[in-house]
């Protein structure tokens, strides 16, 4: 296996890269035994996610088969998804009860 | 399966044989590293609290000391107070007396001042060491083994090797009679519901719950969002986006076992196999209260680079980030990254690391044993400095 980047569970919408990838690049992602191929638009850094499909406004980020926040806005497939596109939706003391 | 241990007088095995010198508050640090530091043998436990603080506060941190005198890595403890703090040594010394082992205090006040005390202490601590030191290691089962698990300065590497591969080695542990206890309570956050399927009936799960509510409400009753905090800039840096990220790499260095009980802070568990401590997730006051919990053996998984150890339990640390493997040599013990490129499997680091925690337990010694890097400790406060 000379992967580039891994999906952790088939449910994942999001991979992570294990080497730094050059924008514009088509990595391979392995997902368990089998892999695909996504074309990485913007570089993504050692141990940094990207969207391995296009990722709708406010919908949920899987990693593990499982929540691990939201998309604060669309995140197309092959661009870095992190801190500028993704919130948490645990420990926020900044929301009152309304903005859930 | 065996190791070689110290086996102390209440049955409890040691994997050091050491002597503690503890400050029983912030003021008496001072000359308690000074004690320490002229004693071959001794080490120092010293930490930021004891003193204007709630009595929930003061009496955490009496019990936090008392768990720390009685953990079966030391042979002997001296206590240095100052003797104005609102911690009574006294108490401290009669709940690690307990344990059976020779406990001495002294008090800055009544000898007169740093030089005096150091240079009793010193003495003290002498006698002691001499004593230890008749001490044999001799053959223990696994069993025995108190394991600590604890991860730092995480990455998304951290989720992908060095947990998953740490958890096969805890099972290990936990199949052969042994204790592993989990903390980090902050890292369960959005892990939860995963950790108590675990749990070994639904009252245990639903303390596991518990635990993690109260955590968040108390991250949350400050009125800000815990990012930056939880996960840290460093975590953010090394890919992990949000806190639910974090803690779904975090659980899994607890393995599969079925959890047993759940305990507070610094608690020693009444049981044996997989149990689980509350702890906030910063390593000064986690490690401590491993220690305290009576953990003779700690394994710390890290991906950008967690340095430090503790004074008197050796702390594994074990990398799957091939980069800071290659940066911190003087800090990591165990590399994992073979994982992530393919080279090996989880099972195969899983062993890895089962026998590296039995060779440590044997005595062995870490990078942060070595490097002396295990001083700056402190203990878990829940209510404000006042």
């Amino acid at each position: 296996m000379a992967a580039d980047a891994l999906i952790i569970n088939g449910e994942d919408n999001v991979a992570t890269a294990i080497r730094d990838i050059r924008a514009e690049e088509e990595v391979r992602v392995a997902v368990g035994t089998s892999e695909k191929v996504v074309m990485v638009k913007e570089p993504i850094p050692y141990g940094h996610k990207f969207a391995v499909r296009d990722i709708d406004k406010g919908e949920h980020i899987i990693k593990y088969g499982e929540v691990m926040g939201r998309a604060t806005r669309a995140i197309g497939s092959g661009y870095h998804a992190h801190i500028q596109n993704i919130e948490s939706l645990r420990g926020r003391g900044d929301w009152t009860a309304k903005d859930k | 399966m065996e190791f070689l241990g110290y086996k102390r007088s209440n049955g409890q095995v040691g994997t050091r044989n050491l002597i503690g010198v503890f400050s029983t508050v912030v003021c008496a640090n001072e000359v308690a590293e000074a004690v320490a530091k002229s004693v071959q043998g001794a080490v120092a436990f010293t930490h930021q609290q004891g003193c204007c603080q709630t009595p929930i506060d003061i009496n955490l941190v009496s019990e936090t000391l008392i768990g720390l005198g009685q953990n079966p890595n030391l042979d002997g403890v001296l206590l240095v107070s100052l003797g104005c703090e609102s911690t009574d040594v006294k108490v401290i010394e009669k709940g690690i007396s307990e344990s059976g082992k020779p406990v001495e205090s002294i008090i800055i006040h009544d000898v007169g001042g740093a030089a005096k005390t150091i240079a009793q202490g010193t003495l003290v601590a002498q006698q002691m060491v001499q004593k230890a030191s008749q001490l044999k290691r001799v053959p223990c089962d696994i069993s025995d083994i108190v394991l600590g698990l604890k991860c730092g300065s995480s990455d998304t590497t951290s989720g992908l090797a060095p947990n998953p591969a740490l958890g096969i080695a805890s099972d290990k542990i936990v199949a052969a009679g042994g204790t592993s206890v989990v903390g980090e309570v902050t890292e369960f956050i959005g892990a939860e519901h995963l950790l108590a399927k675990h749990a070994k009936d639904e009252a245990v799960g639903r303390q596991v719950l518990e635990l993690v509510a109260r955590m968040e409400a108390r991250a949350k009753s400050v009125g800000a969002d815990i990012r930056g905090g939880q996960p840290t800039g460093g975590n953010i840096k090394g890919g992990l986006t949000t806190i639910e990220e974090k803690s779904l790499g975090a659980i899994a260095k607890a393995g599969n076992a079925s959890i047993q009980a759940v305990y507070e802070y610094g608690k020693k568990p009444l049981v044996k196999g997989l149990v689980v401590m509350d702890s906030p997730g910063r390593e000064p006051e986690i490690l401590t209260g491993l220690a305290s919990a009576g953990c003779n053996v700690i394994a710390f998984t890290t991906g950008r680079g967690a340095p430090q150890g503790f004074p008197f339990v050796p702390v594994v640390k074990i990398t799957g980030n091939r980069l800071t493997w290659e940066r911190l040599r003087d800090h990591m013990d165990l590399n994992v990254s073979g994982i992530m490129e393919g080279k090996s499997t989880l099972a195969e680091e899983g062993e890895t690391i089962f026998k590296k925690i039995v060779e440590v337990a044997s005595g062995e010694l870490t990078k942060a044993e070595i490097s002396g890097y295990c001083k700056a400790m402190d203990i878990y406060t829940i209510g404000p400095i006042i």
